[in-house]
């Protein structure tokens, strides 16, 4: 068996024109729409009054106890469904596969944040808070000078992990026939045959995202950290494997 | 909007098939994991560098990727070596139920790995060096003091691993296997009923979580049985 140098050179602009820029946008709208959801969210998850936080649990716990492809699958396969929906502008977008992983995977990764949220502000110590009150400041100024900012600096770890995971996910896309990377890999094995190549070069290219990621996540951290100056983190070790 | 024609059954059966899925996978990554986490704990450096490898490559490739390349991957090796070997030259399968359980379980077998480095690491150096000054050998120790304790330690963290493995078994559906999700993909057809079909897959799937997270809280209990509370 001979591995097929001239197939990959030739499948990169493919690869990396195509399949790589579609995985990174469904990567980057998909995390940013979901941490804008999971703010509000995560907000109202950590407040103290239960019907609120258990209402905003339900959510997660939905989201979060189900597969993701369920979800995908639901709004790609099961929206046709309901034929009202067919017929409102709605239906431009929601028959393409494209702004179906959008809204599937921008809930999915929203439930996770909005709990990595709620962990972090539940974890902002509490005379700060407490301080700030003293001094008279306003609830929500708090929640916007105080809070808020010490909580993302807390998440920060936590949340480098879900944009990891979400990237991966991403590859789920294939299925609803999204020529992301792994979709354009499968239509070219389809052609040739040759699914080591294929899969082995886009392996490395999953694997040099996920690197990058967690390289500009660790320099963010940093610089966010730096007034705190020489202290051991606690955050894991690198490349500590983290399940959410 | 809940009559599936009489092919309800179907998905009860692939939920079936998840779980004997998740559980078989379940065990292999837990087998990994120790050999894992001991390859990552050991103080030779090529068994180190394997152990470490293991954990990289799984954490920066998505685990579809990995499961099309071990299918069908596989199949064109296998079939390469068998024509060259024996000379054979019709098609060969993989059994795809073997194929998901593998690599399921070697995806999450790093998980794992990381779980039982941690747990290893939690076990205090008092008892080994106690257990090495009673004359216990390497061996001795692990079966007599490590392992017995390293659940305690692990527990909590494999719970969570389960979790994530139960659902991660949905993309075996891609190879085939009647599973839940592939199951719910093969009945929205004839019923043409597929948001009722996907609403209860997931249903079915919040259950299995729901009844793992009753377990989770009982295996944890149940390790923290003895040890005092301060």
């Amino acid at each position: 068996m001979s591995f097929d140098f001239p197939l990959i050179w030739n499948s990169l602009p493919d690869l990396l024109g195509r399949g790589l820029v579609l995985t990174i946008q469904l990567t980057l709208l998909s995390v940013l729409a979901g941490l804008c959801l999971a703010v509000p969210l995560g907000i109202l998850r950590a407040s103290h009054n239960p019907w609120i936080s258990k209402s905003i649990y339900i959510y997660t716990y939905v989201f979060r106890g189900t597969p993701l492809l369920i979800q995908l699958f639901l709004i790609y396969y099961g929206l046709g469904q309901f034929h009202w929906i067919k017929s409102t502008f709605l239906w431009d977008f929601l028959r393409e596969g494209f702004w179906c992983c959008l809204i599937a995977f921008t809930l999915n990764t929203a439930a996770y944040t909005t709990e990595i949220l709620r962990g972090a502000i539940q974890n902002v110590s509490h005379g700060e808070v407490e301080a700030a009150r003293a001094i008279g400041m306003p609830r929500f100024t708090v929640l916007r000078r105080i809070i808020l900012p010490q909580a993302f600096r807390i998440m920060l770890p936590a949340y480098s992990n879900e944009v990891v995971l979400m990237l991966q996910a991403t590859s789920i896309a294939s299925l609803v026939t999204l020529l992301e990377l792994t979709g354009v890999a499968r239509v070219i094995i389809a052609r040739t045959f040759a699914p080591y190549e294929l899969f082995i070069t886009i392996a490395l290219i999953y694997l040099a995202l996920t690197y990058g990621i967690i390289w500009l996540f660790k320099k963010w951290e940093q610089h966010l950290m730096r007034h705190l100056g020489e202290r051991p983190a606690d955050a894991p070790a690198e490349g500590a494997l983290v399940t959410r | 909007m809940f009559d599936l024609k009489g092919y309800g059954h179907l998905l009860f059966e692939g939920a079936l098939v998840t779980i004997e899925v998740a559980i078989c996978a379940m065990i292999v990554a837990i087998a990994l994991g120790l050999i894992g986490a001991a390859g990552k704990l050991s103080k030779n450096p090529v068994a180190h560098f394997f152990a470490n490898t293991y954990t990289i490559v799984i954490r920066g490739v998505p685990e579809l990727v990995l499961l099309l390349l071990i299918y069908f991957g596989g199949t064109v090796l296998l079939q390469t070596v068998a024509g060259q070997l024996f000379g054979r030259e019709e098609p060969i399968d993989i059994n795809n139920f073997v194929a998901g359980v593998l690599v399921i379980g070697f995806v999450y077998g790093a998980f794992a790995t990381e779980v039982f480095r941690g747990a290893f690491q939690s076990i205090p150096k008092g008892q080994i060096e106690a257990a090495m000054a009673c004359g216990m050998s390497k061996g001795q120790v692990f079966w007599r003091i490590k392992l017995p304790q390293v659940w305690r330690f692990a527990i909590p963290g494999l719970g969570n691993v389960w979790l994530v493995l139960l659902k991660a078994t949905a993309i075996i559906s891609v190879i085939g296997l009647p599973e839940l999700t592939r199951q719910s993909t093969i009945v929205m057809n004839p019923t043409r009923k597929p948001f009722t079909v996907f609403l209860i897959a997931a249903a079915l799937y919040l259950i299995m979580t729901a009844v793992s997270d009753v377990f989770r809280h009982r295996f944890e209990r149940r390790a923290a049985l003895g040890i005092r509370r301060i």
